[in-house]
């Protein structure tokens, strides 16, 4: 048995140590938001928290958790369902495209912002570039993670209805 | 199937289909909607549709494809879109131009994505999801319905979504005229009961309004009389300045959903009635070159593995089953195999390149099929005051959708015969039905197919190669299984944009003027403009093409030929520029040839908000390229910084004329994405091949462009006005590449011509 908790949830698990966490998520708990995309760490798509710190689930063994508290892009948002302030702005910038890497793009970004509130732009590059994004939003989620520290303005619906010449 | 055979199961993990998953488990999964369903208006299909085919342009076959409006008892209006959401976001726009045309309140808009599958008028399923709405509609309500999805189903081959066309033709064809034509008919009923002409009612966020009387009424009271109404198949669409939705960046409905993590992609598929953890999943790996076949395998190892239930031999592929991915995959990983030796010739990539040249020059100064020919292009060359000979080359591309491929399947005998369902990201289901029904020779109507997000697709997802895949494990097994693609099988076992080889012979008169240009390649598939440098006036022209042999098979990728074309005619166009001594943004201006009002405007307007004309410091270039595809014309203007020695991009504008753009904060999402896309190629895309086989496997080897390399981008729209309006997904991507190859250029006076580019700076 492996005890950990998930999202804030005391949860006990016979299962292989070895198995990585992000199939144990998926797979064993039904948590499917976070994603797989490469198995070998390399895109971040599968990024979740242990213990606040990311991690890229697909390459980290479930007994990495052991006592541990991992949290996944379901447990980003409040108690009350009320969404984070990253996730706010990710609504805000329109930020998805197909939507696939942005769970781990919005786990990566929460842990810069917490660790970093006012993250310059070499700040971002060096926490974010880890993730990769195929549909290619990286100049929306830089937009985003600087409307959820407060740094720009979010873009209301009628503010992004200007332009076209 | 006769190739198939299947490795003895692990008794201790084999079970019986039959006892396990019941029928009574999966009743219900196709039902789409519940709820109350007042009224379903249509447009009838056999009827408008031999009009509105005269109104497409290009006959793409798409504007047959049907789309349905509903009205609830809330008042809530649900679009039912026949598309496919893979990011691109035409869920939410084809909803914002049907909801215009309705006056529908848009904070009362519900979107669906149309179920896909024609089986569904004959299905238990179908009557289910017909059923709510039948009670309470006239009679011709339901031939309509039924008549919309077996419409569906016949189109089997029109049920696309690719080519950038959504919007511009279900959206303007289609979604717009079920719109309009529902509110005349609600506007009808209205009249009728209140006594009023017609003429005297306004519609307004979801409500009917008589001014004269001060009466008024949300649809949903109308809901059902207007079903008796007679329905108007060619409606009057609102003119441009009547929009109240369609012009406007309306938010996105699915990326609530994407935030959360709650969004469902293929890979996330449930069965209904199926418990978790008795979900089966199936890793393959597929015979590393194509067109061979699994010949022998040792899975002694893999027998005894954790939770491992079938090991099959396939014949193309390897097929282990297990109880999880990981551990399907795990034991894959130790089967050791033999394969069958391939009789394609070409073993590395230089092979491919040569065999390129062989055709090109076994063509020789005439030879190979013409492509576009005007004027005397050999004798012009002869003549010409100056000539420019250059030669280009662009490699293999895998799509690499973040979305690994993946299929769930369940294949399985029923009170009415065989059945099977699939759960799959794909641009095709109606392809993926037959697909499916193919492999397990089945009919159609037996295979239902659930779509849900695509996690990506770039034209990956047209193919059908993993749909039947799995339906055959899914067949062997007799139990459902969800198979899920490695990234590296996914990066080496695919289909590619193809790599190609193109030579030029261009002659300038004595002006700078290109007057002569002879192009040969060997690649040609869609669009079949994408190879003719049209926008420019060259007195003569030859475009032709040489037969030669695909070792990789073809794969329509993010703006199709357009993506090595574009930076083969735009870097050949900008040598052209230099051998003049011109400035490259106003030779290409000067070069324009007739009906290029467009074309100007986005040189003009790409100048101006890059500042085109500003001179940059030492080591720091500017490059062009303007390219028309998919109804759209684009110019993007890069600045690259080469001080470094290595290329680093700092800037992208780009101005963009679709003709009229339904969404534009939507649209510039898709340009910035489409030139990111087109980014990463001219950087980094490369597939080669070694032994026959793809060498990369994953993002490591095969790189994607990541933040910290992304330039910044600035996108202008200009709506023009032109119809038929132009697509958004594609038209940004091939401009990418030669932009770059131009700027660095200019930076470094290092001329590019071989796609990528990263490695030429190592």
């Amino acid at each position: 048995m492996i005890e950990f908790t998930i999202n804030g949830q005391a949860t006990s698990l016979d299962a292989d140590p070895n198995m990585p966490i992000l199939w144990i998520v998926r797979e064993k708990l039904g948590m499917t938001g976070t994603k797989f995309g490469c198995g070998i760490a390399a895109c971040g798509a599968c990024t979740v928290h242990l213990d606040g710190e990311p991690v890229r689930s697909c390459s980290t063994p479930l007994s990495a958790a052991e006592g541990r508290a991992i949290t996944t892009i379901e447990g980003v948002a409040g108690e009350d369902g009320a969404l984070s302030a990253v996730q706010q702005a990710w609504i805000s910038e329109q930020v998805p495209q197909c939507g696939y890497c942005q769970s781990g793009q919005i786990m990566s970004a929460t842990a810069l912002l917490r660790d970093n509130p006012e993250p310059s732009d070499e700040d971002i590059d060096a926490a974010m570039s880890g993730n990769i994004c195929r549909c290619g939003t990286y100049k929306r989620i830089r937009q985003a993670i600087k409307v959820a520290a407060g740094l720009e303005t979010a873009q209301s619906e009628d503010e992004a209805q200007e332009s076209a010449a | 199937m006769s190739e198939q055979e299947t490795a003895k199961p692990t008794a201790k993990t084999e079970r019986s289909a039959a006892a396990k998953w019941s029928r009574r488990g999966f009743i219900g999964a196709g039902v789409l909607a519940g709820g109350a369903l007042l009224i379903g208006v249509g447009v009838r299909p056999g009827n408008p549709v031999g009009k509105l085919k005269a109104k497409v342009a290009g006959g793409a076959g798409e504007e047959l494809v049907n789309s349905w409006v509903k009205v609830g008892a809330d008042n809530v209006v649900t679009a039912i879109i026949p598309h496919c959401e893979m990011g691109q976001g035409a869920h939410s726009v084809l909803a914002q131009m049907l909801a215009d045309e309705l006056d529908a309140d848009w904070s009362k808009v519900e979107v669906m994505q149309a179920p896909a599958d024609g089986s569904y008028i004959v299905s238990d399923a179908a009557r289910m999801f017909v059923a709510p709405f039948t009670m309470n509609a006239a009679d011709w309500i339901e031939p309509t319905w039924d008549g919309l999805f077996t419409q569906i189903g016949r189109l089997a081959d029109v049920m696309i979504t690719g080519g950038s066309s959504s919007i511009r033709t279900t959206g303007q064809y289609q979604m717009r005229i079920a719109g309009a034509a529902a509110r005349k008919m609600l506007i009808g009923a209205a009249a009728d009961e209140w006594g009023v002409p017609t003429s005297e009612i306004t519609t307004r966020n979801s409500t009917l309004i008589h001014s004269g009387s001060g009466k008024s009424a949300p649809y949903s009271d109308f809901a059902a009389a207007a079903a008796n109404q007679p329905m108007d198949s060619s409606p009057a669409l609102k003119d441009p300045k009547d929009y109240r939705l369609m012009g406007k960046s309306k938010r996105r409905t699915d990326i609530p959903a994407k935030v959360m993590g709650k969004a469902d992609f293929g890979i996330d598929a449930n069965i209904p009635g199926v418990e978790l953890s008795d979900l089966s999943y199936a890793a393959v790996r597929r015979a590393p070159v194509p067109g061979t076949k699994v010949t022998s395998m040792d899975a002694e190892a893999a027998k005894d593995m954790p939770g491992v239930q079938q090991i099959l031999n396939m014949g193309s592929f390897i097929a282990v089953v297990a109880d999880g991915y990981w551990n399907a995959q795990q034991a894959l990983n130790t089967i050791t195999a033999e394969y069958s030796a391939s009789e394609s010739p070409i073993k590395t990539t230089a092979d491919q390149f040569a065999a390129f040249r062989d055709a090109i020059d076994a063509a020789g100064d005439d030879g190979g099929e013409q492509a576009a020919s005007k004027g005397d292009a050999a004798s012009a060359f002869a003549d010409a005051a100056t000539k420019l000979e250059a030669e280009y080359s662009a490699p293999f591309l895998a799509h690499a959708p973040m979305e690994p491929v993946n299929c769930t399947a369940w294949v399985r005998d029923t009170d009415d015969g065989a059945k099977c369902d699939i759960w799959t990201s794909t641009q095709v289901p109606l392809m993926a039905r037959s697909a499916a029904a193919g492999a397990l020779g089945m009919d159609d109507e037996d295979v239902t197919v659930h779509h849900p997000f695509l996690g990506g697709a770039f034209g990956r997802r047209l193919e059908n190669d993993y749909v039947t895949m799995a339906v055959r494990v899914a067949k062997a097994t007799g139990y459902p299984i969800k198979m899920i693609w490695s990234r590296e099988e996914d990066t080496q076992k695919a289909l590619y944009r193809p790599a190609d080889v193109s030579r030029f012979k261009g002659g300038l008169d004595a002006g700078g003027r290109l007057v002569a240009y002879n192009n040969i390649f060997t690649q040609r598939h869609d669009p079949a403009e994408a190879s003719v440098p049209g926008i420019y006036d060259i007195a003569n022209t030859s475009v032709r093409v040489a037969e030669a042999p695909l070792h990789l098979p073809f794969s329509a990728w993010r703006s199709v030929d357009h993506s090595q074309q574009g930076f083969f005619i735009e870097s050949f166009i900008d040598e052209a520029a230099n051998a003049a001594g011109a400035d490259p943004l106003e030779y290409r201006l000067s070069m324009l040839g007739a009906n290029t009002a467009r074309h100007k405007g986005v040189l003009e307007k790409v100048a101006e908000i890059s500042n085109w004309s500003t001179p940059r410091g030492e080591g720091i270039g500017l490059g062009v390229a303007i390219i028309e595809s998919f109804g759209t014309v684009g110019a993007e203007v890069i600045e690259v910084d080469m001080t470094s020695g290595r290329p680093k991009m700092l800037n992208v504008w780009a101005a963009m004329d679709a003709g009229y753009v339904m969404n534009p904060d939507g649209f510039r999402n898709q340009i910035e994405g489409g030139i990111v896309f087109g980014l990463t190629a001219a950087m980094y895309g490369e597939i080669e091949l070694e032994d026959g086989a793809v060498k990369q496997s994953n993002f490591h080897d095969y790189q994607m462009l990541r933040m910290d390399e992304t330039p910044a981008i600035e996108v202008a729209i200009i709506n023009s006005g032109t119809v038929p309006i132009g697509g958004a997904g594609e038209p940004s991507t091939s401009p990418a590449a030669p932009a770059l190859a131009n700027a660095i250029f200019a930076a470094s006076g290092k001329r590019l011509r071989e796609m990528p580019f990263a490695k030429q700076f190592a």
